[in-house]
């Protein structure tokens, strides 16, 4: 076959075209991704519809019709107005003290207030890489902020241990011995000793701190209420439960003391398969019946024990999910470098466990924090009851929705934050064996 | 071999011998636990005591004398004057498995559908359910309930109401059929009336569900031997019509209704579902469907790209795709966490306390606490229901997990 018989043959390649209008731009994309089918786009139309009329609605309700300033609920409603009247935040401004602190003394607001400036510079640190400064405050939280703030808040708290001379003597003495102990185990290179003796130096030195805090007036916990209280249940539900969690996972996977592993299986399948509710009617009625007579603790504090349990059942399964995952070589390794149990949990094992679950135990305190609500129904005047009581009291009768709605957008706020920022430490995380 | 080290003599003392150091740790702290129960049993033994209070469940055989539950909702037939503590417990259990069993129905429904609709191509239908998922799981329950029930259930119309000094009825008539009355009070519906022989519908519909049992594992022998398949849903679903129908033919009607009918203070006759029941029920499912959401989402997102273009290889369409290849697969990982939400309901229910739905907790953990004083007991009791629900729920969910998890080699 000759090259003349071909009648014609390219010799270069044809030049990339375009794609068909049809198959590119904003026109296609609305084709194939919102009326790519005949029940796409009823869909399409019925969400638009939804999205523009939910929008128009809360707009018009938080914003057109709303009355911004009220003396009482006369001004927000529809029959004493004369036309339809939105959100109320005339409402809100008005009580927004209450539901921020409850019936906590007006003059000391700046207590709590400053406890929050604190809590805020002592978490950003630690939260934001970006920031400096996670080592100063990271054990600076941990070791100082919970009396600091329980002395802010509360004032100091009286301890019958510190009102005789034989208690101050016998304490001085402890301290003293404390250190003394632990410069010796530092010397000698033996954690334990070292970590026992300043132990016992700090626990005095907090006592001693506690019982004179900052020489401030004593305001009781049942002055503590509103968004305040949320937040130091929530707080010191979740330090509290923490290293319980840790204690029990570590306990339910110890295979060589089946007593123990049993002990807290049983505790945290029983925690965690009742509804907390009945947990804080067992703090409520049946704490006072396990004291001896005479002892007895106030609600918060009954609270705060009931939620505390709660909250570590729960934080014992997240922490034992990291544990699983941390491969058997690592607890071998850490065997054969003569690390004895505690050095290698706590060197090799638990940061490596609970960096793995650190998303987990935020999405934990996520729910906790939504479950301190829960405490309105033992009667404790929580960001919720507060404003319960706000919409039933004669002054805002009638005033559910903006209240309500209110409540719910300060949780909404909180709670998607914290799941962004769980979202945002899942990715930072994620490093290492994915390459 | 270290241990046998130890025993020739070469090694370490005894105190540092793991096994020993076990035995030792395990006996101090059983002892210390059994200290602290004895303190905590003799405290409050002398508490009690002090209380005036008899321990044991003697307090279950009094006579309770409250009533619980209003009289349009009395699930067990409790009567004030002669139903006891222990009756009070019967009524608050079926209460709360009542609106748990409702609510798992309906938020698996909500779950799934929003689930998938989260999935969607479609940004504007994809946005919208993301916003449902974030900003219902975001808020509390309680609050849930209190906006479900004060700010949405109580703003409907009262039953009656005075218009223009004449008192008429103000319920809602749903499609106008006199039938279902919505309002404030609930849903007013009908009655169910058995007359002699209604046993043969339920006969009917277990005949029918065994028929379809059989029906199915016949076609799918056929479809192996022959590869015709056989449209077993569609026959199932008339089977399960069909026979009911024709069981209420041939006994002549054995089922009547009771027609909710307004009088001159009050709906006669009919059943009602309390609006505390429709509160709660709205909350719960609102709640837990936007979390079976996210674990229906992250289950069929688990399943690989490559299955759906496997099965489009083997020539299969969409629709069979989805029922043959992604779901089962996407329901191995869906199944565990969508236990743990149906048993957070369950115990979720429980905040029925906060609006008077008459639950265990409410009527029970609450109420007859307070009367009786019984703590130990009632709360235990409590506590013991929920575990029980607990571990049925998950022995159930464990036994249907196996059944779908791969089975490999």
């Amino acid at each position: 076959m000759s090259k003349e018989s071909i009648a014609y043959v390219r010799t270069e390649l044809h030049p990339t075209l375009p794609p068909p209008a049809s198959a590119v731009g904003p026109v296609h994309w609305i084709r194939m991704n919102l009326f790519s089918t005949w029940y796409y786009g009823v869909g399409t139309v019925v969400s638009a519809y939804l999205i523009a009329w939910l929008a128009w609605e809360i707009f018009d309700w938080a914003i057109l019709t709303a009355v911004w300033h009220a003396k009482d609920f006369q001004d927000c409603l529809e029959r004493y107005v004369g036309e339809p009247v939105g959100a109320c935040w005339g409402f809100v401004d008005a009580r927004f003290d209450q539901f921020m602190y409850g019936p906590y003394d007006p003059a000391s607001y700046w207590r709590p207030n400053l406890t929050g400036i604190l809590l805020i510079i002592g978490l950003l640190p630690v939260m934001f890489d970006k920031i400096p400064g996670r080592k100063i405050t990271g054990p600076l939280m941990i070791f100082v902020f919970p009396w600091v703030a329980t002395a802010l808040l509360h004032g100091p708290i009286e301890m019958t241990t510190l009102q005789s001379t034989i208690g101050i003597v016998i304490t001085l003495v402890l301290a003293v011995g404390g250190l003394f102990l632990g410069f010796r185990g530092r010397q000698q290179y033996n954690p334990g000793q070292a970590m026992l003796g300043f132990g016992i130096t700090y626990a005095i030195a907090v006592m001693y701190f506690l019982a004179f805090g900052f020489g401030l007036d004593v305001i009781g916990t049942n002055k503590f209420g509103g968004f305040m209280l949320t937040l130091v249940l929530s707080a010191v539900a979740i330090g509290v439960s923490l290293p319980l969690g840790i204690v029990l996972a570590l306990g339910r996977r110890a295979n060589n003391m089946p007593l123990i592993q049993m002990l807290c299986i049983g505790f945290i399948e029983l925690i965690r398969s009742v509804p907390l509710i009945t947990v804080l009617f067992m703090a409520q009625f049946m704490l006072p019946l396990f004291l001896p007579e005479g002892v007895d603790f106030d609600n918060l504090i009954r609270a705060l024990v009931g939620m505390s349990l709660f909250s570590s059942a729960y934080m014992a399964e997240v922490v034992r999910g990291g544990l699983q995952a941390i491969p058997k070589g690592q607890f071998e390794a850490a065997d054969a470098l003569g690390l004895n149990y505690n050095m290698s949990m706590r060197l090799v094992v638990l940061p490596q466990a609970l960096k793995i679950v650190i998303p987990n135990i935020v999405s934990t305190f996520i729910g906790l924090f939504k479950d301190t609500t829960l405490v309105s129904i033992i009667g404790l005047l929580d960001l919720l009851l507060t404003m319960k009581q706000s919409v039933t009291s004669t002054q805002w009768l009638g005033m559910e929705h903006t209240g309500y709605i209110f409540v719910g957008s300060i949780y909404l706020v909180c709670c998607f934050g914290m799941s962004r920022y769980s979202i945002y430490l899942e990715k930072k995380l994620h490093t290492g064996h994915k390459r | 071999m270290a241990v046998e080290a130890e025993r020739a003599g070469g090694g370490v003392s005894w105190w540092y011998d793991k096994r020993t150091r076990a035995i030792i740790m395990q006996v101090v702290v059983i002892s210390l636990f059994v200290a602290f129960i004895g303190y905590i049993v003799n405290n409050t033994a002398t508490n009690m005591e002090a209380r005036g209070l008899s321990p044991g469940f003697g307090f279950m055989d009094q006579i309770a004398g409250f009533n619980p539950t209003s009289a349009e909702f009395n699930l067990t037939d409790f009567d004030v004057n002669s139903s006891t503590h222990g009756d009070v417990f019967i009524l608050g259990l079926v209460n709360t498995l009542v609106i748990s069993a409702i609510g798992v129905v309906l938020a698996t429904i909500v779950g799934f559908t929003m689930g998938v609709l989260r999935l969607s191509k479609n940004p504007l239908i994809n946005f919208l359910a993301s916003c449902y998922v974030e900003v219902m799981r975001n808020i509390p329950l309680l609050l849930h309930i209190f906006i479900w029930y004060f700010a949405v259930w109580l703003t409907l119309p009262e039953l009656f109401e005075t218009i223009d000094g004449k008192r008429q009825l103000g319920a809602f008539n749903l499609f106008g059929l006199d039938m279902v009355f919505i309002s404030q009070r609930g849903i007013n519906y009908p009655n169910a009336i058995l007359n002699p022989g209604w046993q043969a519908i339920p006969i009917a519909l277990a005949l029918a569900i065994a028929g379809i049992v059989v029906l199915a594992k016949w076609a799918k022998k056929r479809q192996d031997a022959t590869g015709q398949p056989f449209p077993v849903l569609w026959t199932s679903i008339a089977m399960l019509i069909v026979f009911p129908v024709i069981a209420y033919l041939i006994m002549g009607g054995p089922i009547g209704w009771d027609l909710p009918e307004p009088g001159r203070f009050n709906l006669r006759g009919g059943a009602t579902l309390p609006g505390s029941l429709m509160g709660l029920l709205l909350a719960l499912v609102v709640y837990t469907g936007a979390f079976i959401a996210e674990a229906v989402r992250s289950g069929i997102q688990s399943v690989s790209h490559g299955q759906t273009e496997a099965a489009f290889a083997l020539g299969l369409r969409p629709n069979i795709t989805t029922r043959k290849v992604i779901i089962p697969q996407a329901m191995r990982v869906i199944v565990p966490p969508m236990t743990s939400q149906y048993l957070n309901l369950t115990k979720n229910s429980s905040l029925a306390v906060a609006i008077g739905y008459p639950d265990l907790v409410n009527i029970f953990t609450g109420v007859s606490l307070n009367q009786t004083g019984n703590a130990v007991e009632i709360i235990a009791m409590t506590m013991g229901v929920y575990l029980t629900i607990s571990l049925v729920i998950s022995l159930f969910m464990n036994w249907y997990n196996k059944s779908v998890t791969l089975v490999e080699r």
